[in-house]
């Protein structure tokens, strides 16, 4: 009976104390959540139907005017900026996937005895560790009319002048996917072969034995193994791509050249907040936001294990 | 015991998650009862000036962030740089809070430029230099003209300068003397008086296997003080015929192979003014002849600036097409400031003192174009000045005629973004990338996008 006594008051104690500890220890995050990030999100969101902007030392607004920055925002470019992001991110990521597709099988292949792996993973992840500013700039210096590549082309005699690389759309376009997919393809790789690794060898034994080739292996065992990892590899990509900015803001100066073909929708929206317009930054923000949502939601509905075992 | 520790710690933990957080909102008090004057710029140019030129200096801090004056003052520098609009941007955000400040925190002198210059001389964060400040007409007297009109917003002058920046046509002897047989800056001056005569001369140092211009921007200023109506009136902007000169006669250049095919500041550029460039000429303006295209000319940087280090010697300038300017730096006296007299001070010493200012300009390793008509016209006049840099040329004499003759009546306070705008805009136009209406179009976009008044943009006429 005391016994019993003791337990049920242990019992109670813990629930009715302890869990107020749990609030309290959770409360900082939430404190922090709401004062950085659900106050400016519900604030942008706010101004993004005002006329709120700086002219000079003055500010203008904030007036109220409706859904007319969305109306002006699909009515000027953004759809075109929305399709640069996607060329930029595209052209950037399909190389990325195959290369780290390749290079993951490789790397996970134990009959093919790769020596120094741990070398090679090093090296290819080493251009994420730089800056992404950092190294747009030495794209920049390295791509110039009068840059080290163009030096090294004319002196070897296969162009007579310079390549304005910059000055064209393929060019600036693909020295930006070149860029992305330099700095991505390591970090890819490393998460496919964990995904790889983690297939049951004897999945790999058993299709040996049945005679299976390295084609066959790849294509019918290890693509349908890894999906769900291909799946969030994609997805984020998709994400990180949508917010695309410092390469290419910082590779044409600014200014997206060549024709404003490599504005992307993050450079767009810092057009508007250079000129303090918060109303129509606000708009930007919230299509991207609505745009992130979207992709987000696919993430859960792909990454759901019920649907896996369909 | 045990339960009164965790409750301890948990509360602790709690509690010091929250310190970084308030931190930050206890308000900073000054920690000695010194005098501060604060001074915000975007490089050191002004400083140095102050530094070795203001009577009142006592010492400079090692790190050269402070300037110690002999009655105690001390002045306090705040240095940002101005790229991506980074000054402004910070300045802007101070001058609103100027009002909540020590007095020892608010500013008391910022400098400014002449693309934006009217943003803050029609705002009321800044001083009339004669009426708040004390500076009287006789003081400002010797000063351009134009220098003063720029900085005055509906008859009050806000704003003074220690210099003026006319610009001139800066030439390559050597090249001279393949193209049209001379390098004196009298009959080069003939033969490029207008701009029909320049690109008959640059068609001419085609042939030579030269180029007249560097890039796209060079001319640009020259056409661009030459408008007959400003950027801006109430929201729209109005394109002068004159800039659309330019793009003419760019698109001509570039497409016949006249120039180099560079922006203005980029790395081609800068080459094309050194040792082995194989351009005509730049448009500088003072600052920039002795300080950006000497440097741009050296074959060694490091090494002495003197003849027979590259191109330095090989240069002259004269007056070219047509009169302009270039850049040039206001200091401004901040609302709210608490040292008006120590401000009229420095402002009578470095902008309205002649001896002063024309120790600045004969010190061979400053050479600036100072702010003194009578000044200039005695160095203009005296034949112990000469730079070597320019091959023994007196380019004063050419900059005191060409400082009389600038107009800045059309000057708006969305300069900076017209001009940064439509020469983007025009370089995919220049590169053949779009036409010559999608540049048009593009450069309508972006003006909207940096200054959201604006709803109009209207072409001139072809």
């Amino acid at each position: 009976m005391v016994r019993k006594m003791k337990e049920n008051k242990t019992k109670k104690y813990k629930r009715d104390k302890h869990g107020v500890w749990g609030y309290v220890f959770i409360l900082p995050f939430f404190l922090a959540f709401a004062i950085f990030q659900l106050i400016p999100l519900a604030s942008t969101v706010y101004y993004s139907f005002f006329e709120y902007y700086k002219d000079g030392l003055d500010i203008v607004g904030p007036k109220f005017v409706g859904l007319r920055n969305y109306i002006e925002l699909f009515g000027a470019d953004l759809p075109k900026y929305m399709g640069n992001t996607f060329v930029l991110w595209i052209v950037g990521f399909i190389p990325q996937i195959i290369v780290s597709l390749i290079l993951a099988a490789w790397f996970t292949d134990e009959r093919l005895k790769i020596k120094g792996k741990q070398f090679f993973k090093v090296v290819i992840y080493m251009p994420n560790l730089i800056m992404a500013s950092a190294f747009s700039m030495l794209f920049f210096a390295l791509f110039s009319d009068i840059g080290p590549i163009n030096s090294f082309l004319q002196s070897i005699g296969l162009i007579k002048s310079p390549i304005r690389f910059l000055s064209s759309v393929v060019g600036a376009r693909g020295l930006i996917a070149l860029m992305n997919f330099l700095m991505w393809f390591g970090n890819t790789t490393i998460l496919l072969m964990a995904a790889v690794m983690g297939i049951s060898p004897s999945l790999f034994e058993a299709a040996q034995l049945d005679g299976c080739n390295h084609r066959q292996i790849f294509f019918k065992i290890t693509l349908p193994s890894i999906r769900p990892i291909l799946v969030y590899v994609f997805i984020t990509s998709m994400i990180g791509g949508l917010q695309m900015f410092d390469v290419p803001q910082i590779l044409t100066g600014g200014s997206g050249s060549p024709n404003r073909t490599t504005t992307t929708m993050i450079m767009f929206l810092n057009n508007h907040l250079y000129s303090k317009n918060n109303g129509m930054a606000g708009a930007v923000s919230v299509v991207l936001f609505v745009i992130c949502a979207i992709l987000c939601l696919a993430v859960y509905k792909t990454s759901d294990p019920a649907g896996e075992n369909k | 015991m045990k339960k009164r520790i965790t409750k301890l710690m948990a509360l602790l933990l709690t509690t010091s998650m929250l310190v970084p957080m308030t931190a930050c909102s206890t308000s900073k008090k000054s920690a000695s009862d010194e005098h501060v004057l604060n001074i915000w710029c975007w490089n050191d140019e002004f400083q140095s000036r102050f530094n070795d030129y203001y009577p009142e200096v006592k010492k400079v801090s090692k790190d050269k962030s402070k300037t110690y004056l002999k009655d105690g003052t001390v002045v306090k520098w705040t240095i940002n740089e101005n790229k991506d609009n980074n000054y402004q941007n910070k300045l802007d955000e101070a001058l609103q809070e100027q009002d909540e400040k020590d007095d020892n925190d608010k500013i008391d002198i910022f400098l400014i430029e002449a693309d934006y210059a009217l943003k803050y001389v029609n705002s009321s964060s800044t001083l009339d230099v004669v009426k708040d400040i004390g500076l009287t007409k006789k003081d400002l007297g010797d000063q351009y003209k134009y220098t003063k009109d720029i900085v005055t917003s509906k008859g009050v002058q806000k704003a003074t300068s220690w210099q003026a920046t006319p610009g001139l046509f800066a030439y390559r002897r050597t090249i001279a003397k393949q193209v049209l047989g001379t390098d004196d800056p009298k009959q080069v001056q003939e033969a490029l008086g207008d701009w029909n005569k320049f690109n008959e001369v640059a068609g001419k140092a085609k042939t030579a296997g030269y180029q007249m211009l560097s890039g796209y921007d060079d001319s640009f200023r020259v056409y661009s003080n030459n408008v007959k109506q400003p950027w801006v009136k109430g929201d729209t902007v109005t394109v002068d015929e004159n800039i659309m000169n330019w793009v003419k006669q760019t698109k001509e250049f570039t497409d016949k192979g006249y120039n180099n095919k560079t922006s203005l500041w980029s790395d081609a550029w800068s080459k094309d003014q050194g040792p082995d460039g194989k351009v005509f000429g730049f448009f500088y303006s003072t600052w920039g002849i002795n300080f950006t295209l000497m440097k741009n000319s050296l074959a060694n940087p490091d090494g002495k600036a003197e003849v027979g280090n590259g191109a330095y010697g090989d240069w002259a300038v004269c007056e070219g097409p047509a009169p302009y300017y270039w850049g040039g730096t206001w200091l401004c006296a901040a609302k709210g400031t608490d040292d008006k007299k120590e401000i009229k001070n420095i402002m009578l010493k470095l902008t309205c003192d002649k001896e002063n200012m024309k120790k600045m300009t004969e010190n061979p390793d400053i050479q600036d174009y100072t702010n003194t008509q009578s000044g200039m016209e005695e160095i203009a006049q005296d034949p112990k000045f000469s730079s070597s840099f320019l091959g023994g040329q007196n380019h004063v004499a050419l900059f005191s005629e060409s400082a009389k003759k600038i107009d800045m009546s059309n000057t708006s306070k969305y300069d900076q973004g017209c001009n940064e705008k439509i020469q983007t805009a025009m370089k995919d136009y220049f590169d053949g990338k779009v036409s010559l209406d999608k540049a048009k179009k593009n450069f309508e976009t972006s003006i909207k996008e940096v200054y959201p008044n604006i709803k109009k943009v209207k072409w001139p006429k072809d």
